[in-house]
């Protein structure tokens, strides 16, 4: 079983909510990125999002873009992320790790020989923001066929046929976009989450997440009241950035903590 | 030839152009598709935007025989499709009119829009003093340096203009700025995009637009020349004016389609925006074309002397004309499309658009590999206002001489 759906499998049978935190590799240095995501488990993630550095992350807000330009601005490409998360999982042979970024690296790369490398390394799911369901076909079979999940966004402006679309390509877990606009913006609107998401329930069967716009233990209580895992991306790379490069693996993991000790405080699901 | 009718249904050019935008933009990008669809042969909305063409832009423009200039080049005769004559001084207000009926239709009362140069920021901000709409401007920060006029120009019209300080603070980085304007405000804001590049049915909608300015030329051309041109030449960046006047001459399988990009310092420098002629296939702003980029797949910084053309990427019709070998793509350094424009000035007294100097320079290195009785026809894309600064800081005191007079031209 892959390592997504084991994950996710444990976590329903517990009725606990799913925390899954977005770094960007290379920031702020190539070599803290391993040590920000032992430190980020450590601190109970139960997986981890690894962001694929962008000259171009159009979907993303300027905390996150500035993470891209601080890895790009040592060279950290696909074949860097890659090797990251081989290293990673020399560490730790359990924790799914998916791969999030844009199309190019990808082309460049070549879909067939990425989703080789992937696979390789020890990924176990990629989402490719701007490949949607329409453009994506090819990959998600070459992911598919390496029993690697393509993880697809849903967002509150997709209509509900669309969402069962979706539903039908989508492996591992669907991601929902809560707000209308990019990543790190503040303004989420939780009764509309909560609304949008019973719809999204009548048609995907696979576990939904929840990001953008988290950014405190209250957001994230209120999303895990109603998602089945909350991922938090910008606020954890502005701990990050926040002070010396040596110590961001320890700012990180004690930030997520705090989240993680909040969630773990909610009633348990019912199962 | 077969019928060419791209792109298919889902914006395809063959392997180019497409939807490669994240969730969040689907429904619009849908809703516009569809409204397009609905609109796009209606017979009220095509009267309007004519109606715009004649009484606002000025349309038809003229078609010019550059006797002059022909003369210098020495062969090929020149005939200039004069888009410099344009209200606002350049093709892109041929879209700005077509998208800004759109918008209305579509009941959207603000319009953003990216600019390079600040021709397409000036011509979005005139339509929305025009048809009274909110008007943001997304423009790079080195161009709102290099284009302070233009800026201007815009802040006049009533349009808020947004320096953007992230990446190469150019074209593109605009682009991803309007493009996250518009996941935000989606629900109110029409994004007036400025070339045939971005996510269908942006290339598509573009190109008809401008497409005005290719069936002027198959109407006038026969008129004033006698025929057909032999070849019709523009200069390309994002591509919409090379677009315009290639797309009616596609089925005309005698007319050669020459487009021309900008070899900056020149290719072997890399400081360049020949993504046509240098670049590889990739994902970029929406669509799947030729794009400047390093191993990584990471996008590349680009040079030229014209703002205008200062992109990584290109139209996914361009590229698929390029491998269909319908179009030819071919490059002009900055120097021979400065001296391209100082002769324009000098012997046809028109001022041209340094992105339409790139064409003129092509042009006249054609015309004197060819006999007297051929036509090019080159669309003259721009007036060249705008470019003053930068001509002045290049070419000094220089400017002051005719080009006949500088030694090393002799």
């Amino acid at each position: 079983m892959n390592r997504i759906d084991a994950t996710f499998a444990k976590l329903r049978a517990a009725g606990r909510t799913a925390l899954i935190p977005y770094v960007t590799a290379g920031d702020p240095s190539p070599a803290s990125t391993l040590p920000i995501m032992l430190s980020l488990v450590a601190a109970g993630a139960d997986l981890v999002e690894l962001g694929v550095p962008f000259s171009d992350p159009m979907a993303d807000g300027p905390v996150i873009q500035r993470a891209s330009e601080r890895a790009l601005a040592q060279h950290v490409g696909l074949l860097d992320v890659l090797a990251i998360v081989a290293a990673f999982r020399n560490v730790d042979a359990d924790t799914p790790v998916v791969l999030m970024g844009y199309a190019n690296p990808v082309e460049a790369m070549g879909q067939a020989a990425f989703a080789d490398r992937a696979r390789a390394a020890g990924v176990d799911g990629v989402l490719v923001v701007d490949y949607p369901p329409e453009e994506a076909g090819d990959f998600a079979a070459l992911l598919a066929a390496r029993g690697l999940a393509c993880i697809f966004l849903l967002s509150p402006t997709t209509p509900e046929a669309r969402i069962a679309s979706i539903a039908a390509m989508a492996r591992g877990y669907v991601y929902y976009v809560s707000l209308k606009g990019v990543s790190g913006a503040g303004h989420l609107d939780t009764d509309e989450v909560a609304r949008k998401l019973a719809e999204i329930r009548r048609h995907v069967a696979l576990p939904v997440g929840v990001g953008f716009g988290i950014r405190d233990a209250a957001s994230a209580q209120a999303i895990a009241a109603h998602a089945d895992a909350v991922v938090i991306g910008s606020r954890i790379i502005q701990e990050i950035e926040a002070g010396p490069a040596s110590a961001a693996a320890g700012r990180a993991g004690r930030w997520l903590a705090g989240i993680r000790a909040a969630l773990d405080a909610m009633p348990r699901r019912a199962v | 030839m077969p019928t060419y009718d791209l792109p298919d249904s889902r914006g395809h050019f063959g392997p180019y152009g497409g939807v490669f935008v994240a969730e969040t933009l689907i429904h619009a990008l849908t809703e516009l598709r569809e409204q397009y669809a609905r609109y796009q042969h209606d017979p009220e909305f095509v009267a309007e935007f004519e109606s715009e063409l004649a009484h606002y832009v000025g349309r038809p423009s003229p078609v010019y025989h550059a006797r002059r200039l022909s003369a210098k080049a020495g062969g090929a005769q020149i005939w200039l499709k004069r888009e410099d004559l344009n209200h606002t001084g350049a093709h892109k207000i041929n879209n700005c009119i077509g998208q800004a009926l759109l918008a209305r239709r579509l009941g959207k009362p603000r319009v953003i829009a990216e600019t390079g140069a600040g021709q397409h920021g000036v011509a979005t901000a005139t339509v929305a003093a025009r048809f009274g709409m909110e008007c943001v401007v997304y423009m790079g920060s080195e161009d709102v340096k290099r284009q302070a006029q233009n800026v201007f120009r815009m802040k006049l019209l009533g349009a808020t203009v947004v320096p953007v300080e992230s990446g190469s603070k150019t074209l593109k980085d605009a682009l991803n700025e309007a493009m996250r304007d518009w996941v935000t405000n989606v629900e109110s804001t029409f994004y007036i995009i400025g070339t045939v590049a971005g996510p269908h049915p942006y290339p598509m909608m573009v190109r008809d637009f401008q497409s005005v300015i290719g069936k002027e030329c198959l109407t006038q051309m026969p008129q004033a020349a006698g025929r057909q041109p032999d070849a019709v030449i523009a200069c390309v960046g994002g591509g919409s004016n090379a677009m315009g006047i290639f797309h009616p001459y596609i089925a005309h399988g005698g007319v050669r389609l020459i487009g021309v990009e900008a070899a900056g310092d020149g290719l072997d420098t890399g400081r360049h925006s020949a993504s046509l002629t240098a670049g590889r296939p990739g994902v970029l702003h929406g669509n799947r074309t030729y794009l400047l980029q390093d191993a990584d797949g990471q996008i590349i910084e680009t040079h030229s002397i014209s703002a205008g053309l200062d992109y990584p990427g290109v139209g996914p019709e361009h590229a698929w004309l390029k491998d269909s070998g319908r179009a030819e793509y071919v490059t002009i350094t900055d120097d021979e499309a400065l001296a391209a424009f100082h002769d324009c000035c000098r012997v046809e007294g028109i001022i041209p658009a340094l992105e339409s100097s790139h064409a003129l320079a092509y042009a006249a290195k054609l015309a004197a590999t060819m006999g007297s009785d051929r036509i090019l026809l080159v669309n003259l894309s721009g007036r060249g206002d705008k470019d003053m600064n930068t001509v002045a800081e290049r070419s000094g005191l220089r400017f002051h001489c005719r080009p006949e007079c500088d030694p090393a031209r002799r």
